[in-house]
């Protein structure tokens, strides 16, 4: 198993009652960024990511995201560039670069060459289409989202593997010369990666490509489902898919005692924790999802979710119902906010809304929190639904001190990672650079492997 | 009330469905940014005594995205393609919103396209004070109720949005919005180059139609229309209490300045 330790880089020290009120993104001006603060995070999570791989973490995880307190990783290539240096062994995961906002993505394709120079192969590229409210930072038309997706990625893709000097003429990017001069270490190109949130389309396009996929802590029916769909394309496209076909990324955090653990781990749902992600009309601009992807939200707004000018009283007594059922983050965020809005709650009642569901969150193993004693059983059982050959750690968020996430991180790599090792064999997990994905032929009559357990999941339940 | 028929006519190098009803000599209407909203009371007044031919813009409802319309410029003259197809040239239009600054841009590109243009509130030129609203960025809810100045006072308004939102709705409302983002995004709902090719514009009347608490197009975008077409005639009609939507807000004023205009 590949285990990965990954932070998002929050900006720790933004209000609470600011999040809560106005989501991330451009809900929160920037005039709450304090470059003291931001200069001390950024080199913490620096000193964080190579901790990880002195405590034995296989791999360290970036993301990317833009004008959102939630990330400080607006541009992570270059904390990759200077991880590829300060550490020595980890592979440097990259979830991903948002390839349809980047105008020019043949440069993409350079700085990531240059990562992986300077780490000597030690890049794991991948890519997403970014979240709505990227395509709005980044005045990405979203109506193209995943056009130039698909387009950047072939454009990447070619510039590390076809001999230059080509042009290149595409929908959406145009080149005279595709010709850089540095290209990958790791050849024929770095081993790539794709996280996703269950969007079945980019699900199945991992699997045309042989690509790994990774839930981004996605619910574990959902995401059992999903893997069964890349399961049936990787038979089609003629492959066998196996545990080295999948990731998951988990929220867990560690202290010494389990009443630490408890009180720090509440900092997971800081702010409506990932609930309060974005607001809806920058996490879906038009155009952002597919047709079917609409067709299927569509079905979910039945009648009686209230017309478009306003929310129905039948709408707003179901979100009140909401409470007592399992944590669902969103729907807490969401309504949290609406209340907020409408004058109906003060902030405080917010907070202890979102607070509320914080064992209903561990209850359905959304967050893990613990001491490495009472977290590894947790853990177990989502290695025995999910059998993820790639496995990452989400550092908490919200406001943890530097030293308490240094010995959740220790503790994660004295204890833990251990233990977890051992379930992984014992499941007979295989990662991707053991087994290379897709290399196993799938003919009719081909045995396929056990991609998820039901009867796990149902124990779960 | 007036008949209406909507059928699909292959024109143009695609299918096209395209809106007629009424009787008399023939106006083009070019529909907002959320689509034909329906036969409004307007529709059947000005049926009464033209032949109402209301395209449904490609990407919307019945008429499939056409890929090679990239921006509201080339909309423009995909639809002067369609009127030349038609032999219907020259023609009166009234374009509302989006609709309007496609007008305009069919403008540019042959003014004798048209024989009378009339411009409701028309997106397409950035207005010298506020901001084109963000539409994309926004919920429907939001970007619905932006449209008009006072909903209560407005009962067409309620009557079209007001009720529940049923899954097909929502969806047509979703397809409407991705394609006037895929050709609108980018400058935010305009053409800087719209008022340099309006000044060539001559001997076309027209009539810009504004609401003055418009909040999606500001009025203040009327004084750039208004100085852009300056070398043709230009008339400039303000309704007070009144938001984006004349037609249904003023719907009688409307009404009257339309046949007024047009006659």
């Amino acid at each position: 198993m590949i285990l990965m330790y990954f932070t998002e880089r929050p900006y720790r020290d933004v209000p609470e009652d600011e999040v809560i009120k106005n989501r991330g993104f451009f809900g929160v001006p920037n005039r709450f960024f304090d470059r003291e603060v931001g200069a001390r995070l950024y080199n913490e999570y620096l000193d964080e990511m190579v901790y990880a791989e002195d405590v034995g973490f296989d791999a360290i995880m970036l993301n990317e995201h833009h004008g959102t307190p939630f990330c400080m990783g607006a541009v992570m290539n270059v904390e990759a560039s200077i991880l590829a240096r300060i550490t020595k062994r980890a592979r440097i995961v990259l979830l991903g670069n948002p390839l349809p906002t980047f105008k020019n993505p043949l440069r993409i394709a350079e700085e990531l060459a240059t990562i992986d120079c300077i780490s000597h192969g030690r890049l794991v590229p991948g890519w997403v289409r970014g979240a709505g409210s990227e395509q709005i930072f980044n005045q990405a038309n979203p109506a193209y989202n995943r056009e130039r997706f698909e387009e950047a990625h072939d454009l990447i893709l070619a510039a590390w593997t076809r001999p230059g000097p080509f042009r290149w003429e595409g929908k959406h990017f145009n080149y005279r010369y595709v010709n850089p001069w540095v290209t990958p270490f790791q050849k024929p190109h770095p081993p790539i990666m794709i996280p996703g949130v269950l969007s079945p389309e980019t699900v199945v396009w991992c699997a045309q490509h042989r690509y790994p996929y990774l839930g981004l802590g996605t619910a574990l029916s959902a995401t059992a489902e999903l893997w069964n769909i890349y399961g049936d394309t990787a038979a089609k496209e003629g492959y066998v898919a196996g545990s080295e076909n999948f990731g998951y990324l988990q929220h867990v955090f560690v202290a010494e005692t389990e009443e630490k653990a408890q009180e720090l781990g509440k900092a997971h749902l800081f702010g409506g924790g990932q609930g309060a992600f974005s607001r809806p009309e920058h996490t879906l601009p038009p155009g952002y999802n597919s047709k079917e992807a609409t067709k299927r939200l569509a079905r979910t707004m039945t009648a009686g979710s209230g017309g478009f000018l306003g929310v129905s009283a039948e709408q707003l007594g179901r979100a009140k119902s909401n409470e007592d059922q399992p944590a669902n983050l969103q729907a807490v965020a969401d309504s949290t906010r609406r209340r907020l809005a409408r004058g109906e709650a003060t902030i405080d009642e917010a907070k202890a809304a979102i607070y509320k569901s914080y064992q209903k969150a561990q209850d359905g193993l959304q967050i893990i929190t613990g001491t490495p004693k009472t977290v590894i059983p947790k853990l177990r059982r989502i290695l025995e639904v999910l059998r993820p050959g790639t496995f990452g750690v989400f550092q908490s968020q919200g406001p943890v001190s530097f030293e308490d996430r240094m010995t959740s991180i220790r503790l994660l790599g004295q204890e833990v990672l251990p233990a977890v090792r051992e379930i992984g064999k014992e499941l007979g997990i295989q990662d991707p650079f053991e087994r290379q994905p897709g290399s196993r032929p799938y003919t009719t009559g081909t045995q396929r492997d056990q991609l998820v357990s039901l009867d796990a999941l149902r124990a779960n339940a | 009330m007036a008949e209406w028929t909507e059928e699909i006519t292959h024109i143009a190098g695609t299918d096209l469905a395209i809106v007629k009803g009424g009787k008399g000599k023939p106006l083009l209407i070019l529909h907002e940014e959320l689509g034909h909203p329906g036969w409004m009371s307007y529709h059947q007044e000005l049926a009464k005594d033209r032949t109402l031919i209301i395209p449904i813009q490609p990407g919307y409802g019945k008429s499939p995205r056409v890929e090679q319309i990239r921006n509201v410029h080339e909309l423009g003259l995909f639809y002067n393609w369609v009127l030349n197809e038609m032999n219907l040239a020259p023609i009166d239009v009234i374009g509302f919103s989006i609709g309007g600054w496609t007008a305009a841009e069919m403008a540019t590109a042959n003014s004798k396209i048209f024989r009378k243009m009339m411009l409701v509130a028309p997106s397409g030129i950035k207005p010298a004070e506020g901001e084109i609203l963000d539409i994309f960025a926004v919920t429907i809810g939001t970007q619905l109720n932006a449209t008009v100045h006072d909903a209560a006072a407005a009962p067409e308004f309620r009557k079209l949005y007001g009720g529940e939102r049923t899954p097909e709705q929502f969806e047509a409302f979703e397809e409407a919005r991705t394609e006037s983002a895929r050709i609108a995004w980018d400058p935010i709902l305009h053409n800087p180059s719209l008022p340099y090719f309006l000044q060539g514009v001559r001997g076309l009347p027209t009539h810009i139609v504004w609401g003055r608490e418009d909040a999606t197009v500001p009025v203040t975008a009327a004084d750039s229309y208004q100085v852009a077409l300056k070398n043709t005639d230009v008339k400039l009609t303000i309704f007070d209490h009144c938001g984006h939507r004349p037609e249904i807000e003023k719907s009688a004023e409307f009404v009257k300045l339309v046949r007024e205009f047009l006659a």
